[in-house]
């Protein structure tokens, strides 16, 4: 049984793809939620002594909105995503603080369908460990934005009342990264 | 009792079929659910073809004796271009006519449905009511919105989801009081 080194984050991660999602949940007919992950994540979080950084893309095509075709194509149409003309997704971070008590607090733009906006989002960080004989640490961060704001506009009256799709949508991403000296072998 | 079925899908392995088949789980002993399964047998609704002088297609006569023999009606339809099917709306027109003998007249009916898309059928499912009141039958202001219907059964071929699985079985009891209250008062007519 070998011990598990822990230590701090520094350098230049980048996201385990197989084990880094980000995810969608969005409230439709008023009561329920539907949750889908756009599964293929780019991103990289880079720790230096004088701060951190994260960026990261994401690709709509990735989305885990396969089956009915109908459904899949209205969500990258131009009524949603755009996929198109608007491929992927973006973060860039204006600031990343990594607190001591694990907790992680991230400003920065994201960049959907074109359009850039501020984001905030908060979540959690856990410190490098081996795992299969790679060092990854983690990155789980949250946020809430308004659909409409990025132009994804689609909606519908329900005929009893109220709205098809809520305009609020719960993000959250979910980051395995690899430590600099840590590839996959 | 008797509740007659209409699925508004066609094809064989149809959610709305299973919808009915799971209604007809739900049901008391005592009522039977009836599916009448010809809804592509029907020639589009034609007044040359319903005119007090000729005999109404086969099919169309044997919908309506159909609908006629039954105490409720029960319809589960999926949506097509945010509306119900045409061959559904088909048989409803030819079971609407002559308008003031129609057997959809005062008839319990309840609308149920089921879509692979996030929205169970829901607008479609309005559609047909309003079809159906506008036919005179007596409607159910319920729904049951079964999405993404892939994945919305369990192997026994009842919903996976309990909480609509709890509201079918509401609307089948609500269908069924309904349909009860109507033969009740059809005997308290003939009594008086």
């Amino acid at each position: 049984m070998s011990t598990t080194a822990v230590q701090p984050l520094a350098g230049a991660y980048t996201a385990d793809p197989v084990h880094s999602s980000f995810a969608f949940a969005v409230r439709y007919m008023g009561v329920s939620t539907f949750r889908g992950t756009l599964g293929d994540v780019d991103a990289t979080l880079a720790v230096r002594p004088d701060g951190a950084s994260l960026e990261g893309t994401a690709a709509v095509e990735s989305i885990s909105i396969r089956t009915p075709q109908q459904f899949r194509d209205h969500v990258l149409s131009e009524e949603f995503f755009d996929a198109a003309n608007h491929p992927r997704i973006a973060f860039r971070s204006t600031r990343v603080e990594l607190g001591d008590d694990g907790r992680a607090v991230v400003d920065g733009e994201l960049t959907i369908k074109g359009t850039t906006l501020p984001l905030h989002a908060e979540g959690s960080w856990t410190p490098e460990a081996e795992l299969f004989g790679t060092r990854k640490g983690g990155l789980t961060l949250t946020a809430t934005v308004d659909r409409t704001a990025y132009g994804l506009n689609w909606n519908a009256d329900l005929p009893t009342g109220g709205k098809a799709l809520a305009d609020d949508v719960a993000l959250t991403v979910e980051l395995a990264l690899i430590a600099p000296d840590g590839a996959e072998e | 009792m008797r509740v007659l079925g209409l699925s508004g899908s066609l094809r064989r392995g149809s959610h709305n079929r299973a919808l009915l088949r799971a209604a007809a789980a739900a049901l008391p002993p005592d009522v039977e659910l009836v599916v009448w399964d010809r809804l592509a047998e029907l020639p589009a609704y034609d007044e040359d073809l319903d005119a007090a002088s000729v005999r109404a297609p086969e099919p169309v006569r044997a919908l309506r004796e159909a609908i006629a023999e039954a105490d409720a009606l029960l319809i589960a339809t999926p949506e097509y271009n945010a509306s119900l099917p045409g061959a559904l709306k088909n048989a409803l027109d030819w079971a609407s006519r002559p308008h003031a003998t129609n057997p959809l007249r005062g008839k319990p009916a309840a609308v149920i449905g089921a879509s692979t898309g996030l929205f169970g059928a829901v607008w479609a499912q309005a559609e047909a009511r309003k079809v159906l009141k506008t036919i005179g039958a007596r409607v159910l202001e319920r729904e049951l919105p079964v999405g993404q219907a892939d994945a919305a059964w369990a192997p026994d071929g009842t919903l996976l989801d309990p909480a609509l699985g709890t509201a079918l079985a509401e609307i089948i009891e609500e269908l069924v009081a309904s349909a009860a209250g109507r033969e009740l008062a059809t005997v308290g007519t003939e009594a008086a």
